[in-house]
């Protein structure tokens, strides 16, 4: 017969396996028409949340809507600079998309009531200490595309 | 509300399983569970199947394992909870029998993992948070989470990563006499903090490693239960509740909430009030060595803080204060994240008919077994109650 099968034997198993000849690729689009300031916002070097206008309640991730009280009259407002490190990570086994570098991520506490999950600029270990100051830094990844993050703050 | 029981259970060996597809799997479990039960497939009123799936090829695992296993034409439902699925597919079945839909219901639980190669699978795992605000921008990988917890952990109570890696050993020492462990071997502390970091502070062999397998559990309204078999293990309470999805509001980073509020449905339901003396035996969702500690606390097995004591005087292992994971955790065991919450149940089932190895049995004094299910980070949390 012409042709053939795509089957191959496992490299450890050594049982036939099929070969899935159909390749998905998935990148999705995701609406921000709701947060556009958002974005804006990091090109002027500025974090912004959300706070509705009749509880007060500050979101961030910045959204629309408020559930607490049903509105969708919410403002922008500039969150602060600085905050305290409440947790971090380094990556060591990283997704592929993320390249070769290590890199670290933490959470940082802002003294306008918000948490941020951000990039940590800094990924040795030594230089971070949970309860550290650290201080927002706008800037690009790998890819050029302005992220947020802390660094520490030093004294 | 009429009493629900497990009366057949099945699970498969876990592991690297590039013998057997996905429906093959799922019958291999499903096949123990009937004949354990005694009853056929024309028995079941309704099944459901838990499975994350994307590493796997089939979008409808639901009907596809139906297929497979004799029972189309039933009633069925995929379902999916991340790491909680298998709970999840058991809270379906059970809600179906005890709302009195069914008197039988089967829940499946099937992951195939290795359908896709690793990097693939580290990729899709670290989407289980909040996909835009975690991982698009800064790569959070699944480890990464649970390491956030874990230096927290470290740094408030002033412990060691060594003192993680008892985690590790404790329950590889399990694994090492469970035939249907992925990891059928001892490890020592200095092999765990050798093994190299996957995210600081958590190691490779603090951590539960990708798994294929399956397992299911034949659930019975009491009338029918009592009729097929005279050990029936009722399932008496089950908590279930959600935490936030993006770990920036989270409370803390020594807790995960949904397991504190999963945990008091469970206990209030069951009226227990001092877990550690009512309950024989425990299985938790030890994915990371921080989640075992950390889930000591959240189910009230201890003090806050008493979580790395519990580990470091050994009162985990059989024989101690509360036994854990005595089937080798998702650690040893592994970690098949739609079989795991089923696989528990399967092993509660065992131990409470006392037909675990003896070399891993728990005495079973009050008839009392808790599971204890996370999807992903805190998302989703079961915490079941089973006796007998």
């Amino acid at each position: 017969m012409d042709g053939k099968v795509p089957v191959v034997f496992d490299e450890k198993d050594g049982v036939p396996i099929f070969i899935d000849q159909r390749e998905l690729v998935l990148s999705y689009r995701i609406p921000v028409s709701r947060i556009e300031r958002f974005f804006e916002g990091l090109t002027k070097g500025q974090l912004l949340a959300t706070k509705c206008v009749s509880c007060n309640e500050v979101y961030f991730p910045p959204q629309a809507d408020c559930p607490k009280c049903s509105s969708s009259k919410l403002e922008w407002v500039k969150l602060s600079d600085e905050g305290k490190l409440l947790s971090y990570t380094i990556i060591y086994v990283k997704p592929v998309s993320f390249g070769n570098e290590d890199y670290a991520v933490g959470v940082v506490g802002l003294p306008d009531g918000v948490n941020v999950l951000a990039r940590i600029w800094e990924a040795k270990k030594e230089a971070l200490r949970i309860g550290s100051k650290m201080k927002l830094k706008i800037g690009p990844d790998r890819k050029g595309n302005l992220v947020y993050g802390f660094e520490p703050a030093g004294e | 509300m009429t009493k629900a029981g497990i009366v057949g259970a099945g699970i498969t060996k876990f592991g690297r399983r590039t013998d057997a597809n996905l429906n093959v799997l799922s019958w291999e479990a499903i096949r123990e569970a009937l004949r354990d039960a005694g009853i056929e497939q024309k028995d079941v009123d309704f099944y459901t199947v838990g499975n994350a799936g994307i590493w796997s090829e089939e979008q409808l695992p639901a009907v596809t394992v139906g297929e497979y296993s004799g029972l189309s034409g039933k009633g069925t439902m995929r379902v999916e909870a991340a790491c909680a699925t298998g709970s999840a597919a058991i809270r379906n079945a059970y809600l179906s029998v005890t709302g009195g839909a069914s008197k039988i219901a089967l829940a499946v639980g099937v992951e195939k993992m290795y359908g896709v190669d690793t990097p693939t699978v580290v990729e899709l795992i670290g989407r289980a948070g909040n996909y835009f605000w975690e991982f698009e921008n800064f790569g959070l990988t699944f480890p990464g989470y649970y390491a956030l917890y874990a230096n927290a952990y470290l740094s408030k109570y002033e412990a060691k990563e060594e003192d993680l890696a008892l985690v590790s050993v404790k329950n590889h020492h399990y694994g090492s006499m469970n035939p249907y462990a992925q990891f059928q071997k001892e490890v020592s502390v200095e092999e765990v903090m050798a093994s190299r970091y996957v995210a600081h502070p958590l190691k490779l062999l603090d951590s539960s490693p990708i798994t294929d397998g399956a397992a299911a559990v034949v659930i019975a309204e009491e009338n029918t239960a009592r009729s097929l078999t005279d050990t029936p293990v009722w399932i008496k309470a089950q908590g279930v509740a959600s935490g936030s999805a993006n770990l920036s509001k989270r409370r803390n980073f020594l807790s995960l909430e949904a397991s504190v509020l999963a945990a008091g449905q469970a206990y209030k339901q069951a009226g227990i009030s001092d877990p550690v003396r009512e309950i024989d035996v425990a299985t938790v969702h030890d994915c990371f060595t921080i989640a075992e500690v950390i889930a000591y606390e959240d189910l009230g097995f201890t003090r806050r803080g008493g979580g790395i004591e519990l580990i470091r005087e050994g009162q985990t292992y059989n024989g101690g204060l509360i036994p854990v994971n005595l089937d080798g955790g998702l650690k040893a065991k592994g970690h098949p994240i739609a079989a795991t919450g089923v696989g528990m149940a399967v092993e509660a089932v065992k131990q409470l008919r006392r037909q675990a190895p003896a070399s891993r049995q728990a005495s079973i004094k009050n008839g009392v077994a808790l599971t204890h299910n996370v999807g992903g980070t805190g998302h989703y949390s079961y915490v079941t109650i089973y006796s007998v």
